[in-house]
């Protein structure tokens, strides 16, 4: 590992650990209790600022819209760490309803299952049928592959995709990649797109005005978290090769159950919470295991995270939201793991 | 524990060795003078396969339990053994025939890698 990969990650661990919020960032916090933080890329540079405040200034524009990342459902798990998976999912589409803003979309980055059973996928279907925003795309994570070489995903969540289960659409002028980095993987190794995809994504991306804003969004970090755990992709370089040129673009990934964010240059790289359950930072535990937090603070460690394009700045604002944060919560550490997003440098 | 209970116990115990005796006396348990060299065990926890090498002799039956709350596999690199996906406290076995290194891996964590040498 470099020095500077080690000199991120202590950063991290002493961002991450314990509530996950230093004295500083607790301040923060406090200023915005309830209320959610947006962060807006612009410049290669995240700008904070406070959700109900922001938003209410800038709905309204043509071709503004939002979208909603949720990840890792783990439907089927069942262990100490969260013996209900299926009701905290529930509360996350309870909070995606409770929206001011509707929606466009939600996005579900894998892991949508915990054995790919289809019993599993039944019960995940039966929660999003009552998410209010009708159409949910899915990218595979390596828990929804498990034993069909992700045949079943493929019929359920792939109409219309290429490959393992990758595709790509325009919105509202946004150019959307859904990737899978879960199939076939090798041993030793991480995440991986494969070349077949690659190949691909160069071509999908060519010819595409430099202006566009491009999501790309897969299960596995498109960037090195954590070798050590398998936390990045092999071959995601090349694919950041194709989006260089681009002015805006997000990366959106799930899998560590935990929020990281890293900017660079104009790529703008960002993991969700999960609804299921937490995993440790980075090394601070021997493995990358569910972690076990008391009951009354597991849902400050799950949630969803709200996409905002407004098109007059030309960026994506992230704003994530643990499902225990109520809004009318006066203590401030409800907020807790929206501090962590603030205390990340770029 | 009942009195319900110990009788229960005392019955079933002699009941499992009778049943053990039956099976020792079977084709498919091999070597009786020497159990140890035909079976070995392989844990997995935390995201590790333990012992990550394991050397057992020709005709060994390693046996794979995963201890994780996170779904595993054990597949050879090689296409020589491949186990299903193996849920908390659930095993895999596989008995080594001919001499080799045996490189294998999850398939679903593939940085979890481990090896058996059989001599």
């Amino acid at each position: 590992m470099t020095d500077k990969n080690k000199d991120l990650i202590d950063q991290k661990l002493q961002d991450l650990n314990n509530d996950g919020v230093d004295r500083r960032g607790f301040l923060k916090c406090m200023a915005w209790a309830g209320t959610g933080l947006v962060w807006t890329m612009s410049g290669g540079i995240p700008v904070s600022r406070a959700f109900a405040k922001g938003h209410s200034k800038d709905t309204g524009k043509d071709g503004d819209f939002s979208f909603v990342q949720i990840s890792d459902s783990h439907i089927g798990f069942n262990k100490p760490a969260n013996p209900d998976v299926t009701a905290t999912l529930q509360t996350a589409i309870n909070k995606i309803n409770a929206m001011p803003h509707k929606p466009d979309f939600i996005i579900h980055t894998g892991d949508l299952s915990q054995l790919s059973k289809p019993s599993e996928f039944d019960t995940l279907d039966q929660v999003l049928k009552g998410a209010s925003a009708k159409q949910i795309l899915f990218v595979p994570g390596e828990h929804d592959m498990l034993t069909d070489n992700g045949e079943q995903y493929l019929q359920r969540y792939g109409k219309g995709t290429k490959g393992t289960g990758w595709s790509s659409f325009d919105h509202k002028g946004v150019h959307f990649v859904g990737l899978v980095n879960v199939a076939n993987l090798k041993a030793g190794g991480m995440g991986s797109l494969g070349n077949q995809q690659l190949e691909w994504l160069e071509d999908d991306l060519k010819g595409r005005s430099a202006s566009t804003p491009i999501v790309l969004f897969a299960h596995i970090p498109l960037w090195t978290i954590y070798p050590d755990w398998g936390w990045g992709t092999d071959d995601s370089e090349r694919a950041l090769s194709y989006v260089k040129r681009f002015g805006s673009v997000t990366v959106l990934n799930g899998h560590i159950h935990q929020i990281m964010q890293k900017v660079e240059g104009k790529v703008s790289f960002h993991t969700a919470m999960s609804t299921a359950f937490p995993q440790p930072a980075p090394g601070t535990a021997p493995s990358a295991g569910p972690m076990k937090v008391p009951a009354d603070r597991l849902q400050r460690v799950l949630g969803i995270t709200d996409v905002n394009y407004v098109v007059s700045g030309r960026s994506l604002a992230v704003v994530d939201s643990p499902l225990g944060d109520s809004g009318a919560s006066p203590s401030g550490k409800a907020g807790a793991p929206l501090a962590v997003v603030g205390s990340i440098p770029g | 524990m009942t009195r319900k209970n110990i009788w229960v116990a005392g019955v079933a115990t002699p009941a499992m060795i009778a049943m053990l005796l039956l099976f020792a006396g079977s084709p498919t348990v091999k070597a009786n003078d020497q159990p140890s060299a035909a079976n070995a065990a392989v844990k997995i926890d935390n995201f590790v396969f333990g012992p990550q090498t394991i050397t057992v002799p020709v005709g060994t039956t390693v046996t794979w339990t995963n201890a994780d709350d996170i779904p595993h596999t054990s597949v050879s690199t090689d296409g020589v053994f491949k186990s299903k996906v193996l849920d908390t406290d659930e095993k895999f076995s596989y008995t080594f025939t001919k001499a080799g290194t045996y490189p294998y891996y999850c398939t679903i964590h593939p940085k979890m890698t481990g090896k058996v040498v059989v001599q």
